[in-house]
């Protein structure tokens, strides 16, 4: 066991050491093999682990230690892999798309110059989130925190040439450390309760704190709330919840498979992985959940109307993205962890589905992302249609009620309405958080049927000439700025180039769109299998019948927390509310962009406030450039400026050279070649001297 | 004592004047075309004194007059083997320059006389007459281009300084006589113990001005620059190594057994001449341009590391300043070899200018210069920073850590300049191609290069014991 999960944690350090370092001795073709299948190898291991754990012999929760990191008195920090179901779960869900996603970039990054500098990216990446669902301690979680931030720091500037990608890597990591101070924060105030980090030593004492409080600034608080609050303020910021979330649309300047891997299916949900993880604490913290409810019901809301105005594909998935961990979030927050993670588990499938589908759609378009300039697809890319819809049913979550069969969204969403619902019969707000949810269900589903009909159906609009003129007109900068984008992505990544097909000056339009390589294709097919299955497969596991000897004690419920069995026995129309919504979102979508064509493109014409509010993401961008980025920038110019260029370097560095070098040119002046100024001077010497001599000793 | 054991005593010095007096005839009669095998007798003559002088006997001559103990054997050695460099730089230089005479071996060996005599002094007698000798001899090598007007002038602003200085000197000797009422410095410090008065501090202070001259120390400095700038570069590479060991080890004879009941006072003095020295050697040297008055600066800088070490007034402090200065010197004499070995078109490179990316003409020197820069600026490993290491735990632990605090400060100006140096010999476009390099003077310079890191690591296992042997005869606590 001990082998198994140490290879299973190490091999993606191993593939990408051997092509980060090697890569260029390696060639792409190793590279790519060597990450690749190890990657593959990680993941059987991890599936094996998971059977293990929750079906075979392996204990509840064992931990193998693996090398002291830090040792300071109480601050006890251990390299160490925790093994329970959770991490399990995780270790599954990390492993498989990660594999996938490193073979469908085989096909994606076929063109890229520096394919081993990918794929080891990628690898590094899996290692550390790898390293954080298995940290057995605050520091070793803190330390994947920040793997998983770097590497997608790095992936998102992948194309380092391309200066928003640069632009959007750095507003990643920037608002990842707004993130991260919280975050950091929280642990020190868990080691200042507790006095210690190892979550072992950390649960048990919980409920013996339950009630402490924390007197600052002239009021009490409760000491396990600020806790809670401050480690869930590093959840928003990596899982891009309410106010952090402005950095998430921008990573889509990465390569798409980082979006599918990072941006989507792993990374972001390291948020969600950590408030079920630390469900001990949030129990005894009903505050901080209350906080996690709202943000999480805001998130999904928020991002789920921005959802409806954009035009970007990767951009529409991406808010859909930070809607769906809205929900996962206010699933923990109401007490329904299992939801939570449920919802991560089937999320990961079809969300890198649509990814990769998107994905295989950028790539047969010649890197166009602008949904306005495709159409009709479906009849040129049969197989990516099929898997995208594969993917909008399970994201917007239709099923047959009555059979209770579904696909994947259908049975975690219901599950997190019902809990939602359930909750709220003890605090209220768990009907807001239902209520939400319903409604960002149907929003679901107009914005991911917009998405599906506008790239799939009606006519081609690549195929006209003055879709670019339209474009422009359309929406102006923005406009400009979006093609601008997909034109530099085009220079650096050129898609394969078959005969039949060469490029043009003005790309992508008298040029017919070309199904995917296989490569990108199979994982298509493994995700859509995944979309399909995953909830009715899992369901009964995760939050059903048999969720106790599933979680094997993972996650720590409260005696009085019944949501789960309420969510079940609720009345039958909370079942039914959230699919009546899709429904109604779908044939909404549908009558906007396939049957009253042109009527969307007419509201955006015109341009109302409530579409201008949406399509500028609630001005979000726009109120943090001027409360944070202006401010942040008038002060480094006044300290920059003023306080160091005048201030220190003027009387510092400057001010002592300039008087060193005065000081210089002067003893240069005596200098004058006159022998008897020299003499002169050795006589006021003596003089000097013989004053001061007597001077000291009369004394 | 006899004639016989007093000469033996006074052997090295003995076998120097001898020698002299013989290749004086020998060159006399040999004429120009005998200067080669002057040299080489000078050579061998200033090893077989340094033998003499390692492994004869100890004592005093002379009615105390002349003492070898442990500190001037020490000082001996390093001056005559310094010396013989000396000869091996200057003369093949000379012999290049078509100016090849067969005085300057023997010139010399004067100096080098006259430094056995002065680190020897046992009273004002010798120590004046060992400082006129040497004086003497660096007056004439000074001007030793006797075509080149700044050789010349450079030679008559060092003789009429060192003049009034040992007028000074002179002056101080005889107050300090007629208030202790003997010359011998066993004497003198009996009268000072039983209260000899003011008198005798009085004219102390005078002595140590004098001696002060000798060290370019400040503000007794003005001569060096002008001096460096004008003598023969070789030469001045003697002048500024071991006539300032000599003095250096004088200076400390003259305090450390003529006035120990003085050390409170004298000590006071020292500080404040290695203040000022420190000041104007880092100061002064930021806007000289010519690499020789540079270095003349950083020699005066140099000295202000070695009196602050002295003023310890302590035997570690000795210690310290012995080490110093002996790896002060061979740093010093690598820089001015390499000076020596490049040319221009026939002409001295001095000019900072010159130096224009000269790692992509001649990368060799260019790299043995650096390395004796980094020296020269105390940067570790290098033997600058083990002798600039000793020097600063010597003055703290003597109790003068606030010098120590403005001497390390005053490093930092002076660390501009040498990186200046280095700055335009490794990213400045070079300023053309350079005269062939003689192979003796850049043997020499990448020699010390080499010593300055690594050698100076194992030297420095056997200087530290040899010193702190030799700091032990002046007699300090």
């Amino acid at each position: 066991m001990k082998l198994i999960l140490t290879l299973l944690v190490f091999l993606p350090l191993l593939g990408a050491a051997l092509a980060g370092l090697f890569g260029r001795r390696l060639r792409d073709r190793a590279s790519q093999a060597i990450t690749t299948g190890l990657l593959f190898i990680s993941c059987a291991l991890a599936w094996w682990t998971f059977y293990q754990t929750i079906w075979g012999g392996w204990p509840a929760h064992a931990v193998v230690e693996l090398l002291s990191f830090i040792q300071v008195g109480d601050f006890q920090s251990t390299w160490s892999i925790r093994l329970d179901s959770l991490s399990a779960v995780m270790g599954v869900v990390v492993t498989s798309v990660s594999a996938l996603v490193h073979l469908y970039s085989w096909g994606y990054m076929a063109e890229d110059p520096s394919k081993p500098r990918f794929f080891a990216y990628l690898s590094l990446f899996t290692f550390a989130m790898l390293m954080l669902v298995t940290a057995n301690d605050f520091m070793q979680l803190f330390f994947g925190w920040e793997g998983v931030g770097l590497a997608s720091y790095l992936l998102i500037g992948f194309w380092f040439k391309k200066p928003t990608a640069n632009a959007a890597a750095i507003k990643a990591f920037v608002v990842n450390r707004v993130g991260d101070f919280g975050f950091a924060l929280g642990i020190m105030t868990v080691f200042w309760m507790f006095h210690t980090i190892r979550f072992p030593d950390l649960f048990p004492q919980i409920a013996a704190h339950a009630g402490r409080s924390w007197t600052f600034a002239g009021r009490s608080w409760s000491a396990l709330d600020l806790a809670g609050v401050l480690l869930f303020i590093g959840a928003m910021g990596k899982s891009a919840q309410f106010f952090l979330h402005t950095w998430l649309p921008d990573a889509m300047e990465g390569p798409t498979p980082v979006s599918a891997l990072i941006h989507a299916a792993t990374m972001v949900t390291a948020g969600v992985y950590m408030v079920c993880l630390l469900s001990p604490l949030y129990e005894y913290a009903p505050q901080a959940r209350t906080v996690i409810v709202v943000i999480g019901a805001v998130t999904s809301l928020f991002a789920a109307t921005v959802g409806l105005a954009q035009n970007d594909i990767k951009r529409v998935i991406a808010y859909s993205t930070c809607s769906q961990l809205g929900y996962m979030f206010f699933a923990a927050g109401v007490g329904a962890y299992q939801a939570a993670m449920f919802h991560l588990f089937t999320h990961a499938f079809f969300k890198a589905l649509l990814f990769l589908g998107a994905g295989s759609v950028i790539h047969a378009m010649h890197h166009e992302q602008d949904m306005r300039r495709m159409g009709g697809l479906a009849r040129y890319l049969p197989i990516t249609f099929a898997v995208m819809t594969i993917g909008t049913i399970a994201i917007t979550g239709l099923g047959v009620p009555g059979l209770n069969w579904g696909f994947a969204g259908f049975y975690s969403k219901d599950s997190i309405l019902g809990a939602a619902y359930a909750a709220g019969a003890r605090e209220p707000l768990g009907y807001f958080a239902f209520v939400v949810g319903t409604a960002v269900a149907g929003l679901t589903a107009f914005y991911s049927w917009r998405l599906a009909f506008m790239t799939f159906n009606g006519p081609p609009e690549w195929a006209r000439a003055d879709a670019h003129a339209h474009g422009h007109a359309d929406q102006g900068a923005h406009a400009l700025s979006d093609h601008a984008t997909s034109a530099q992505i085009e220079t650096h990544a050129e898609p394969d180039e078959t005969p039949d097909h060469s490029h043009s000056g003005d790309h992508g339009h008298d040029l017919k769109p070309h199904e995917s390589p296989w490569t990108m294709l199979v994982p298509l097919f493994v995700l859509s299998a995944g979309a399909i299955l995953a909830g009715a497969v899992f369901m009964p596991h995760f939050v059903g019948p048999w969720r106790e000897a599933f979680w094997r004690g993972a996650i720590f419920v409260g005696r009085n927390n019944k949501v789960l069995d309420g969510a079940e026995s609720g009345p039958s129309w909370v079942g039914l509310a959230p699919l009546v919504a899709s429904v109604a979102g779908l044939a909404i979508a549908a009558y906007y962009y396939l049957f009253a064509r042109g009527l969307a493109r007419r509201i955006a014409e015109r341009g109302g406030p409530l579409h201008t509010f949406l399509y500028n993401k609630w001005f979000f961008d726009e109120l943090y450039d001027v409360v944070f980025v202006r401010t942040a920038r008038w002060f480094g110019g006044l300290f920059w400026k003023g306080g160091d260029q005048r201030t220190i370097d003027g009387l510092g560095p400057n001010g002592v050279s300039a008087v060193a070098a005065w000081a210089g040119r002067g003893l240069g002046l005596l200098q004058t070649g006159y022998l008897y100024h020299y003499a002169f001077v050795m006589l006021l010497g003596v003089l000097g001297l013989l004053t001061y001599a007597l001077t000291v000793w009369a004394r | 004592m006899d004639l016989t054991s007093a000469l033996q005593i006074a052997l090295p010095e003995v076998i120097l004047a001898l020698g002299t007096l013989v290749l004086i005839v020998v060159g006399a009669f040999g004429g120009e075309k005998s200067t080669g095998l002057v040299g080489l007798g000078a050579g061998a003559v200033l090893v077989e004194a340094a033998a003499a002088a390692c492994w004869g006997p100890m004592g005093q001559a002379f009615h105390g007059g002349f003492v070898a103990d442990a500190a001037a054997q020490f000082s001996k050695v390093a001056i005559y083997l310094m010396s013989a460099v000396a000869i091996a730089l200057g003369a093949p230089w000379l012999r290049r320059k078509r100016s090849a005479k067969f005085e300057y071996p023997l010139l010399v060996l004067l100096a080098a006389t006259g430094m056995g005599v002065m680190v020897s002094a046992g009273d004002l007698i010798s120590l004046y007459i060992g400082i006129e000798l040497q004086s003497l001899a660096l007056y004439v090598l000074a001007a030793f281009q006797r075509d080149d007007s700044r050789s010349s002038e450079a030679g008559l602003k060092y003789f009429v300084l060192g003049a009034l200085s040992s007028g000074l000197l002179l002056y101080g000797a005889s107050l300090i006589y007629g208030f202790a009422g003997s010359v011998r410095f066993a004497d003198i410090a009996a009268a000072v113990h039983a209260g000899a008065g003011q008198g005798v501090i009085f004219g102390l202070v005078f002595l140590i001005c004098g001696m002060a001259f000798k060290v370019s120390a400040a503000p007794f400095h003005m001569w060096t620059p002008d001096v460096y700038e004008g003598a023969p570069t070789p030469i001045v590479a003697f002048i500024t190594a071991a006539p300032k060991l000599a003095a250096m080890v004088l200076f400390a004879r003259a305090l450390a057994l003529g006035f120990p009941g003085a050390t409170g006072q004298w000590q006071q003095v020292i500080v404040v001449i290695a203040l000022i020295s420190m000041a104007v050697g880092a100061l002064a040297g930021l806007v000289q341009r010519n690499l020789k008055r540079l270095l003349a600066y950083s020699s005066i800088l140099n000295i202000g590391y070695a009196l602050m070490a002295m003023a310890a007034g302590t035997e570690g402090g000795m210690q310290a300043m012995l080490v110093f200065m002996v790896l002060y010197m061979i740093d010093v004499t690598g820089f001015f070899a390499c000076l020596t070995a490049l040319q221009r078109d026939g002409r001295p490179m001095e000019r900072l200018e010159d130096f224009a990316g000269l790692v992509r003409v001649r990368p060799g020197l260019a790299l043995a210069i650096t390395a004796l820069s980094l020296s020269l600026l105390g940067l570790p490993p290098f033997s600058g920073f083990w002798s600039k290491y000793y020097v600063f735990k010597a003055a703290i632990a003597g109790g003068l850590w606030p010098v120590a605090v403005f001497g390390l400060v005053a490093s930092v100006p002076a660390a501009f300049y040498y990186l200046r140096i280095l700055k335009t010999m490794w990213f400045d476009e070079p300023a053309g191609a350079t005269d062939r390099t003689p192979g003796d003077a850049s043997a020499i310079g990448m020699g010390a290069a080499l010593f300055s890191f690594p050698l100076v690591l194992p030297a420095l296992a056997a200087l530290d014991p040899l010193a702190t042997l030799a700091a032990r005869a002046f007699g300090l606590a």
